[in-house]
């Protein structure tokens, strides 16, 4: 065979696993990787900060269900993926994440721009790779992206000395046989554990289906729907579950934990039975849940057979993939009457209901609450909705409907301000050719944490539309503020600087509109819909408020 | 309820699987008591022997953890009544001519060896489980103790059972 260049062959590598886009960042360790990019077929994507690489490979790899990839430099490029990679992590996000490393021979000694990644990003990969002999480049790359996407995914790190890159390979881009003795995540559920969840599920009068973000990596959404519907059993979300069941759906019962609704944590504390796939019972999804004592079963399904039992108790644990268990379930006759435990749900809800109204002087500019509320009504099916961190992220997830085949992706593990605007992108980037809207829900400090991106989005004419809660504080922490030391307690929490956000859209040549109430609102955003192309909505909110 | 537990690993020869099982112990604050590594009959694998302290729910999430990082095989629990554990431990005790002798009989009853002599110390070697060597140390104590070494747990199971992959 004739031998390669290393950097061309990890390229080769790249679109042997089907990878489309690298979103990137050049620098020394990289310049044999970046060469090859002008003789290969994969896009290469000038994210303007690392920080934000890996957001972008999150919000391609969910939108497409595909690995996201990202790309950065030795040293400092490197320790900028820090965040993003545990940001993907938490959210168990498949993505492959390369970075460059000094020559072999110089690691260790505190070379410029040497930092030791792997050991860095070891608490938040899956799995991370030094390659020490690039004859090993085929192997840890197609291991690389199966250990991303398989079993519970998350980010893999690959890290590629620069003389690596420039050996001379022989052995050619083919690797078929994976081959990792200490890996071999179970997909199929347990027959003895699934027939003993049967009988929970026959004899239970109060079921709940606690659905997380495994239900949407394991792809299962339809199974999933089948299984509620043919059963009857209601079906509440976590913040990472939302779009894992279609909230226009009559079983639909809302997304518990601390900034869920108050009618669905109701509802599980009042059920006899929970159903957990593919959700982790984190502290903040439990935060309103009483002790579950004696009397409630808990069937848990998870492929990470570490997340059962961990913070909560479980009676029967099924390992495995959620598609495959819910498949198995599907065949059993477990349907059941619960007409009586559908009308008391209906009844907490009555009881608990959404409150929109807001007073002067909060009233005096837009609701959020009302707007999200109006959005969903304006937006197609086939709506994709990124949020990012703080009061922005509740109101969207709670006032916006993902109904029907809509998505909603925020940073949810780790709570990530400045996910979104990336993240958005990524997934756009993914439906480039497709019939989707992408909106971006961002607040004023988020907005400036990714704001560089507006000229990625800008470069490549993206068709997304940015929502920007202008509240000119930290919202969340100043309600968190409020709420532990009392009204006037505040600190660090303003963003005094008054921004024109309308000059700077027009610096990156972004449609721009500007909202000061709901009626503005729901007159603008028709027009920025039909706009191809990016736009950016400033929304303008009163800093008092709040969420409740 | 807190207990002693020696879990016995197969680990893949990779750069940084040692960091990678150290900090999955410090980060998730399990309290490693002892951990022996060393070859084994495939060069590509090594052994790791742990002995942890923590409840059957610390425990559990502990062997969790540790098969979720890829380059780990194997992990078995060793229990007492189906394998053997042994330490082998170094101290460094002070010894003169008036109470050279009793030391020295005192490793026979225990079968220790002294490995080195000099005019007022002697250093003991013994190898043993941990109840034996704990009855050893409470022996030497008294002649007065300068320094010591414990090399932590290693064992496998008994019989013919052995850990494959
Ligand atoms: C990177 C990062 N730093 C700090 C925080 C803590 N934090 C959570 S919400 C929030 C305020 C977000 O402000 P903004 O984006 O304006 O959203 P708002 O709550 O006002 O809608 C902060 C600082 C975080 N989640 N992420
Ligand atoms: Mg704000």
């Amino acid at each position: 065979m004739i031998p390669l260049l290393a950097s061309k062959l990890i390229l080769k590598c790249l679109e042997k696993e089907n990878v489309e886009y690298v979103f990137g960042y050049p620098g020394g360790a990289l310049l044999p990787i970046y060469e090859a990019f002008r003789s290969s077929n994969l896009k290469h994507i000038l994210v303007r900060n690392e920080q934000t690489a890996p957001h972008y490979a999150s919000g391609y790899a969910r939108e497409s269900g595909k690995v996201g990839v990202c790309l950065a430099t030795s040293g400092p490029g490197a320790t900028n993926l820090v965040t993003g990679i545990a940001t993907a992590y938490l959210d168990s996000i498949p993505i492959v994440a390369i970075t460059g490393q000094v020559n072999r021979d110089l690691i260790g000694t505190d070379a410029f721009q040497e930092a030791d990644i792997t050991g860095a990003t070891a608490p938040f990969t899956k799995h991370s790779y030094l390659v020490k002999e690039a004859k090993d480049l085929p192997k840890i790359i197609k291991e690389a992206f199966h250990i991303a996407s398989t079993g519970r995914p998350g980010p893999v790190l690959i890290d590629i000395p620069r003389d690596v890159q420039l050996e001379n390979v022989k052995n050619g881009s083919d690797y078929e046989d994976i081959h990792i003795l200490g890996y071999n995540p179970t997909t199929k559920g347990h027959t003895g554990q699934i027939k003993r969840a049967i009988k929970k599920i026959k004899n239970a009068d109060r079921p709940v289906i606690y659905a997380g973000g495994g239900v949407l990596l394991s792809n299962a959404r339809e199974e999933l729907i089948k299984f509620a519907e043919k059963n009857s059993i209601p079906v509440i979300t976590s913040l990472m579950g939302i779009g894992a069941f279609p909230e226009d759906n009559p079983l639909y019962s809302g997304i518990v934990g601390s900034h869920g609704y108050e009618y669905s944590n109701v509802v599980m504390n009042q059920a006899d039975l929970i159903i957990n796939i593919g959700a982790r019972m984190s502290n903040r999804a439990t935060f309103k849940l009483k002790d579950f004592g004696e009397e409630i079963d808990f069937i848990h399904i998870d492929i990470d057979p570490a997340e059962i039992g961990k913070t909560i108790e479980t009676n029967v644990p099924i390992v495995g993939d959620a598609k495959n268990i819910l498949s198995d379930l599907l065949e059993q006759d477990t349907a059941n009457d619960h007409q009586k435990w559908l009308d008391q749900i209906a009844q907490i809800k009555m009881d608990n209901p959404l409150v929109y109204d807001a007073a002067p002087p909060c009233s005096d500019l837009i609701n959020p609450k009302v707007l999200f509320r109006s959005l969903s009504e304006m937006t197609s099916d086939n709506t994709t909705l990124v949020a990012d961190v703080g009061l922005n992220q509740i109101w969207s997830a709670l006032y916006y409907h993902v109904n029907k085949n809509r998505k909603y992706f925020t940073s949810g593990g780790l709570g990530t301000m400045g996910y979104s605007i990336p993240a958005g992108a990524g997934a756009r980037f993914a439906t480039i050719n497709q019939d989707r809207q992408v909106f971006i829900v961002c607040g004023d400090g988020s907005f400036q944490m990714s704001m560089g991106e507006l000229g990625v989005i800008a470069e490549h004419q993206l068709d997304v539309n940015i929502i920007l809660i202008v509240n000119h504080k930290l919202g969340m922490v100043r309600q968190l503020q409020c709420d532990t030391y009392g009204k006037g307690h505040y600190s660090g929490t303003d963003i005094n600087y008054d921004i024109d956000f309308m000059t700077l859209a027009k610096a990156y040549s972004l449609e721009a509109f500007e909202a000061k109430t709901n009626e503005e609102f729901n007159e603008i955003a028709p027009k920025a819909l039909a706009h191809k192309g990016p736009t950016l909505i400033i929304c303008q909110v009163h800093p008092d408020f709040i969420r409740i | 309820m807190e207990k002693k537990t020696c879990l016995s690993l197969l680990v893949e020869n990779n750069f940084g699987v040692l960091s990678r099982i150290s900090g999955l112990f410090a980060r998730r604050g399990y309290n490693i008591d002892s951990l022996t590594v060393g070859t084994t009959e495939n060069a590509e694998v090594s052994r790791i022997t742990i002995t942890v302290t923590g409840d059957e729910q610390i425990l559990t999430q502990i062997k969790k953890q540790l098969n979720k990082l890829i380059d780990v095989i194997t992990v078995i629990e060793l229990k007492p009544e189906d394998s053997i554990t042994r330490e082998l431990v170094f101290i460094k005790v002070k010894a003169d001519d008036t109470n050279r002798t009793q030391i020295v009989q005192i490793c026979n009853m225990f079968r220790a060896n002294v490995v080195d002599v000099a005019r007022e110390s002697l250093v003991l070697e013994i190898t043993g489980t941990r109840d034996k060597i704990d009855a050893f140390f409470n022996m030497i104590e008294p002649y007065g103790i300068l320094e010591f070494i414990r090399s932590g747990d290693t064992g496998l199971q008994r019989g013919a059972n052995v850990l494959s992959y």
